[in-house]
């Protein structure tokens, strides 16, 4: 786990302030971003996988079952998925805030 | 709907990322995911030296990276410069055998700002010395990154928060710089141009620009809902819609041959494509016409070049 | 040899990886015979010539942090426009090695020698060395890289050398044998470099919340390279008997005024030292090699015994004073006893500073300081 760039003393950077390890934004949550999150209709889905290549935010991984689910701790909830699933398997709904 | 065995093309591409989840564009931007697909077609062998812009911000707030693969950030306008450097190291290393002979391709990336203005001069110095690398400009028509400045990439007409449309202006009064003629003026092997709203397509252009033995040029348009005040979940029908209209035509040029990417009967009426954007709302029917004109003769001409083979 | 070109060997046998270009007098004969040694096979690197200096150093960023030892070489509008990069390639910790001819800067536009151009760029946290002779120059190029490339240190060097006034002229140069050179200078050893076995990020933003810190840990490491300095020339000494100091003093020790000087003016000097002790003036010379990280200790040891310094710049901050007189100043500042300072600009786009031209400036200061002149500042010989 990287800590925040708050906590980091002087001493701690790196050289040149190199980072080291590839893809550690991967921790940050910008599922927290969304208004609206995606809902799929299993019966609808045709498994094409355009949900999961068009997603800007790779939110988007293939299940054991075959279908492609969202990943809501990245979703930014764009709502390209759904405009652009083919046979409409995917609606937008607004997501309640947790409680 | 008919069979469209097409949709199911996406699912031979690799499933590996290259560029993490976590990075904080905006919602719907379509050129977090051009620069997805990009890392995507070129795989884990891959060192990528990028400009100063929207995609370099987005992935790299220190002590963070959304990056997979080697990634070097310089300034605004040498993104090309530091490939070249990149490039000709990891040659003279080989050669001295200092690191294992190996394909590792070099890639540059930056955006419309970091190409066509600023970064124009190293682009065309790395073009005219031959490196082999790629240079993708991810084009989102304007300096996204600072606030939705004007580029030499922004389209006529388009508002812009410095070509903004007023009381006695229109918004941007030139039309959009030909940055994929201008690289091909350069006589390199390869020059696209692309578009994520064709996945397959950019990814095959990606890799087929990686097997050039010369420098290739890829132009991506990426629609940004930010700055052309579209809805975010419309990027990849604009992006579809700019092709459809002829206003971003997909192509290639093989060693100065073009040919069309994909061509269509008949293309969609410009308004389709306008209407969609808030950056293009202040536009009278009349100057939507003259732009339509214009478009359609530039198309043209594109499609007497491919005929020709030229 | 002509002092170029002796440069230029001694990137050769530093066995340097790649060379970026662009030409600029009176740096030309410097990557013209590099470009030489390279199409006769000489010299196994890349060369290139590129279409800007920002360019230059730009490539050798890149090839630097691939792992690649990167030379470039430059003067005034050059290094002016690649200026942006200095900071850049400091701030990354990426030795590179860059030759300047030092020229001075336009406006009126000139070719010839004074130290403006590598004063814009005081503050870029690279290692910054002068050098007063062609032999100085060769040495410091392999000096550079063993100094640079040390894992303690791991920042660009400027090895600055007076453009004509060294770059042009024929010298004689002792070159080092090539196996010494080797066993001083061994290859290059990147820290972290660009290779997808080992992907890494280079060139981060930084947030208000951890730049300071970054800064932090690059402004210790420049200051604490003192000691890394010092060991670079002692064993380049060792090897060749030739001993380099941050600070050099020549008939300093009882003298009651002292000449600062920096660079190849130096040398003249010198010539004029020795013709005011014969008259019996109680005058020496003290000559500054290390420009930063600035050996304010060193400095201080070699200066404030004396009653008056008169420091020679050969640049102006125009509007203040002379850069080395600041620095000169902030050094002995906090001393309760310290010497008077008159500081003449001279030599400003390389109008010859003679040694009857450093008698004169040391007469004009002993007056001025007696008559309790408190600016304390002159450009010297310009025409009223």
């Amino acid at each position: 786990m990287t800590k925040p760039e708050s906590e980091w003393t002087w001493k701690e950077l790196t050289v040149g302030n190199v980072v080291l390890e590839p893809g550690n934004a991967s921790q940050y949550r910008t599922g927290d971003w969304k208004s609206l999150k995606p809902v799929l209709n299993k019966e609808l889905c045709i498994h094409c996988g355009l949900c999961y290549i068009f997603c800007p935010d790779m939110a988007y991984n293939l299940d054991a079952e075959g279908y492609f689910i969202a990943d809501l701790f990245y979703c930014k909830g764009c709502g390209i998925c759904a405009k652009e699933c083919p046979t409409g398997a995917i609606t937008m709904v607004v997501e309640e805030e947790e409680k | 709907m008919t069979e469209n065995l097409n949709v199911y093309a996406v699912r031979t591409l690799t499933q590996k990322e290259y560029f993490a989840p976590g990075h904080r564009s905006c919602q719907g931007c379509a050129e977090a995911l051009a620069v997805r697909l990009v890392a995507k077609a070129l795989g884990r062998n891959v060192i990528i030296a990028a400009a100063t812009g929207c995609m370099e911000i987005v992935s790299s707030p220190l002590p963070f990276t959304s990056w997979r693969v080697p990634w070097f950030h310089v300034a605004f306008e040498n993104a090309a410069a530091v490939a070249s450097g990149i490039e000709s190291a990891l040659k003279v290393l080989m050669r001295k055998g200092k690191i294992p002979p190996k394909k590792i391709v070099t890639l540059a990336m930056g955006g419309d700002g970091g190409t066509a203005d600023i970064g124009l001069q190293a682009l065309s110095g790395a073009l005219e010395r031959g490196h082999h690398m790629i240079y993708v400009c991810t084009d989102n028509e304007a300096y996204m990154n600072t606030g939705i400045q004007r580029s030499s990439s922004t389209p006529f007409g388009a508002s812009t928060t410095t070509s903004p449309a007023g009381k006695v202006a229109m918004g941007q009064v030139t039309w959009k710089k030909n940055m994929p003629a201008i690289a091909a003026a350069h006589n390199i092997p390869y020059v696209a141009t692309a578009c994520p709203s064709y996945p397959m397509d950019l990814v095959q252009k990606v890799k087929k620009a990686a097997g050039m033995d010369g420098p290739a040029y890829l132009h991506i348009l990426s629609v940004c809902p930010t700055g052309w005040r579209s809805a975010p979940e419309l990027s990849i029908k604009l992006g579809r819609l700019a092709v459809e209209t002829g206003v971003f035509p997909l192509y290639e040029v093989e060693r100065g041959r073009y040919h069309l990417s994909i061509d269509f009967p008949k293309l969609k009426p410009m308004k389709e494509y306008i209407k969609l954007q808030g950056r293009f709302r202040h536009l009278t029917d009349s100057m939507i016409e003259e732009i339509e004109k214009r478009v359609h003769q530039e198309y043209d001409q594109l499609k007497e070049k491919a005929k020709k083979g030229v | 040899m002509e002092v170029s070109i002796a440069a230029a060997e001694a990137v050769k046998q530093a066995n340097v990886d790649v060379i970026s270009a662009y030409p600029i007098t009176p740096q030309t004969h410097v990557v013209e015979h590099l470009s030489e040694l390279v199409a006769n096979g000489e010299l196994d690197a890349e060369f290139f010539c590129v279409e800007s200096e920002h360019s230059a150093l730009s490539v050798c960023v890149g090839s630097q942090a691939t792992g690649a030892r990167s030379f470039t070489c430059t003067s005034s509008q050059g290094l002016a426009l690649m200026s942006e990069i200095t900071y850049i390639a400091s701030g990354l910790r990426l030795p590179i090695v860059m030759i300047i001819s030092n020229r001075t800067l336009s406006a009126p536009l000139s070719i010839w020698n004074d130290h403006s151009d590598v004063m814009s760029i005081r503050d870029c946290g690279w290692i910054q060395l002068f050098t007063e002779n062609g032999q100085e120059v060769y040495d410091h190029v392999f000096i550079a890289y063993r100094l640079g490339e040390d894992r303690d240190v791991l920042l660009p060097v400027i090895v600055n050398m007076d453009g004509f006034i060294l770059s042009h002229v024929i010298e004689p140069i002792e070159l080092i044998e090539q196996n010494k050179i080797d066993q001083f200078l061994p290859p290059y050893q990147p820290l972290y470099s660009l290779h997808p076995d080992h992907p890494v990020t280079m060139g981060a933003f930084a947030l208000p919340s951890i730049f300071a810190e970054a800064k932090k840990a690059q402004e210790v490491v420049l200051r604490s390279s003192i000691p890394k300095i010092l060991e670079t020339w002692k064993a380049f000494g060792d090897m060749t008997g030739r001993y380099y100091h941050p600070v050099e003093t020549y008939q300093a020790e009882d003298a009651d005024t002292l000449l600062v000087t920096m660079g190849s003016c130096g040398e003249t000097a010198s010539v004029a030292v020795d013709k005011m002790r014969e008259e019996g003036r109680s005058v020496g010379l003290v000559k500054i090699r290390l420009w930063r990280p600035f050996p304010f200790e060193a400095f201080k040891k070699a200066t404030l015994r004396a009653k008056q310094l008169v420091v020679i710049d050969r640049a102006m901050s125009v509007g203040a004073c002379g850069p080395v007189a600041s620095e000169v100043k902030a050094a002995l500042y906090g001393e309760a006893q310290k010497p008077d300072i008159y500081n003449f600009v001279a030599g400003i786009s390389g109008r010859d500073v003679a040694p009857a031209d450093f008698i004169k400036m040391v007469d004009k200061a002993e007056i001025e300081i007696e008559e309790g002149n408190k600016e304390g500042y002159e450009i010297y010989g310009v025409r009223e």
